[in-house]
């Protein structure tokens, strides 16, 4: 320490001291720049370079055509479909997985014994690949192979034959997958309200319900804005599930915005064009949907 | 607060609802799983068992192609350097992030939590026609470096907040003692954040072992897919007649190290979380 106070007292060894420890500093984070630089900033300025250019995949850049590619974007027959369906899909998968991981942290909040193993036991699905959760329900929900395929058979009923239950399906594989990691979340922000503010509620006579309306759920803003905003934009990206399980029918009936760009790249068309014009308005809609999101938590928390 | 010693007829009848609840949930969430893995060798009309049990749907599974085990091999690779990349570039990130002042570093910082608000496909179609440019398409080192970018929001984070937690006098003591600001960072404070370290470590082979998007867009060797995409693919093959057995099989392997290094590690995965991770 005395070395350290000495060096620290003449303003020129202070400032070349000060130089060397910028210089690491700048040393040490430089893997993660060129990480952030090279694949994350450039793929940026190149989508944004695609999205108006005729870019076809095997052809490449054949030079700026805009604002065609956006045109034919919005253009496409699946567009609004896709919107609609995400938006949708979103919405649902949001409110059941913020009320049920609220619900799951409430009822295993105390540590006991019994309430431990029942955290691990709605945890463990998260530890599956949203891929491998998605292809062990694919065979659940079989009328050939599933364990409910003998009830199921001849009443005509399915899990996926229609789009409504073909959605419902899908938010139940997400609920079970997602529920565990969104109750995890919920725990950390109710061990964050101290003891005491339960106490004083308890001593002015507040009922449970009373005591949730008014100080569980204001003093959990923080943590259900974060769920929120992790739920809202994984959800509107959704992929994996609708891919795998439904393969986006019955009747294109489930195909998600993220689906549709992979098409448009990989599948048929082959127009990285167009499918860059879809991947900045995902872009542009979800920052200005998170932007908002967070401005409302925020907003309410102040009054 | 007097706890009664006895338990009472009242007690008991409010209580058998809530154990009744609590287990029909648990049983919920655990089926699925059981289901799999016990028809996954018992027999069925239509799979490679179909009389007695065994493990007949993992023999068509391996068999699958060029081999079960080129495609479990390459997610290990996968997993392999993502994990260790990850470990790295967020251990010495983190270090610089909670340790030194330097031109950029907020910047630096919130650009790359800026990776958690864009969308998958936005940065991964350009990354494809970037990684073809230099050679990189269509292999697995590839696919690696792709995933280590997307963990490091969450790794970075997490090895900051890691290493604010540790004392400055440690390694300042190290310091004085004569070790280099690297010397204090690999022999005092490593072993300190060893539980950041494990969590950020699980986090990133959960990740990778299980990502499907990535190399769906990255690969297209089918001698280079990995397991889960060759799980997906397996499905279709015969004729477009599913063999459900083999894909249960399938989802076995590919679920059973995620679950039991889950299992073995969930106090790291929970205490990570419940330390502070979310905080603010």
């Amino acid at each position: 320490m005395t070395v350290a106070a000495l060096a620290r007292r003449t303003p020129t060894a202070r400032r070349s001291r000060r130089g060397a420890r910028s210089a690491a500093g700048w040393l040490y984070a430089t893997p993660t720049a060129l990480f952030v630089l090279l694949l994350f900033i450039v793929p940026l300025l190149v989508v944004g370079k695609m999205s108006v250019s005729n870019w076809p995949l095997l052809g490449g850049d054949l030079g700026i055509n805009a604002p065609l590619n956006y045109q034919k974007a919005v253009m496409n027959r699946f567009f609004w479909d896709s919107v609609g369906f995400t938006v949708k899909y979103t919405v649902l998968a949001t409110v059941l997985l913020i009320v049920l991981g609220l619900g799951l942290a409430l009822l295993v909040q105390q540590s006991t014994r019994w309430k431990s193993v029942l955290r691990i036991a709605f945890l463990v699905p998260s530890a599956l690949g949203l891929a491998s959760a998605s292809l062990l329900f694919y065979v659940l929900y079989s009328p050939f192979a599933g364990p409910f395929a003998h009830l199921l058979a001849g009443t005509g009923l399915s899990f996926l034959g229609t789009p409504d239950a073909a959605l419902g399906s899908t938010l139940f594989l997400i609920v079970w997958r997602y529920a565990g990691f969104y109750m995890l979340l919920m725990l950390v922000g109710l061990q964050n309200i101290p003891d005491e503010v339960y106490e004083a509620a308890r001593i002015d006579g507040a009922g449970p319900l009373q005591t949730f309306r008014g100080i569980t759920l204001p003093l959990l803003r923080p943590t259900l804005a974060l769920t929120t905003v992790l739920c809202v934009t994984g959800s509107l990206l959704a992929f994996d599930q609708f891919y795998i399980l439904t393969k986006g029918g019955p009747d294109n009936s489930t195909i998600t915005v993220v689906q549709l760009i992979y098409s448009v790249a990989f599948q048929g068309q082959n127009d990285l064009g167009v499918a860059g014009a879809l991947s900045v308005i995902v872009l542009a809609a979800l920052v200005i949907i998170n932007i908002g999101q967070i401005r409302a938590f925020r907003g309410k928390s102040e009054d | 607060m007097t706890r009664r010693a006895r338990v009472s007829f009242r007690d008991v009848a409010i209580r058998t609802p809530y154990w009744v609840f609590t287990t029909a949930l648990a049983v919920m969430f655990l089926y699925p799983l059981i289901w799999t893995g016990v028809s996954s060798v018992s027999p069925h009309p239509g799979t490679n068992q179909v009389d007695g049990w065994g493990f007949g749907n993992y023999i068509t599974l391996g068999n699958y192609q060029a081999g079960i085990w080129v495609y479990l091999l390459n997610t290990v690779i996968v997993s392999g350097l993502t994990v260790l990349i990850t470990l790295v570039v967020s251990t010495l990130g983190g270090y610089a992030f909670a340790r030194f002042r330097f031109v950029g570093r907020n910047a630096l910082f919130l650009l790359t939590l800026a990776i958690l608000m864009v969308p998958y496909a936005t940065v991964l179609i350009p990354l494809y026609v970037i990684l073809t440019r230099v050679g990189l398409q269509n292999t697995l080192l590839g696919v690696a470096l792709v995933l280590t970018m997307f963990q490091l929001p969450f790794s970075t984070f997490m090895m900051r907040i890691s290493f604010e937690a540790v004392p400055r006098e440690m390694d300042e003591a190290a310091m004085v003692d004569g070790c280099t600001s690297f010397s204090a960072l690999w022999r005092v404070l490593l072993p300190a954040v060893k539980p950041g370290l494990i969590t950020v470590g699980l986090f990133a082979f959960l990740a990778s072992w299980n990502d499907f998007f990535a190399p769906l867009i990255l690969i297209t060797d089918s001698r280079l897919q990995t397991l889960p995409l060759a799980v997906a693919n397996l499905r279709g093959q015969v004729q477009g007649v599913v063999d459900y057995g083999a894909t249960e099989a399938g989802v076995v392997v590919l679920a059973l190290p995620c679950v039991v290094l889950f299992l073995i590690l969930q106090r790291h995965y929970v205490r990570g979380f419940l330390s502070g991770a979310f905080k603010g």
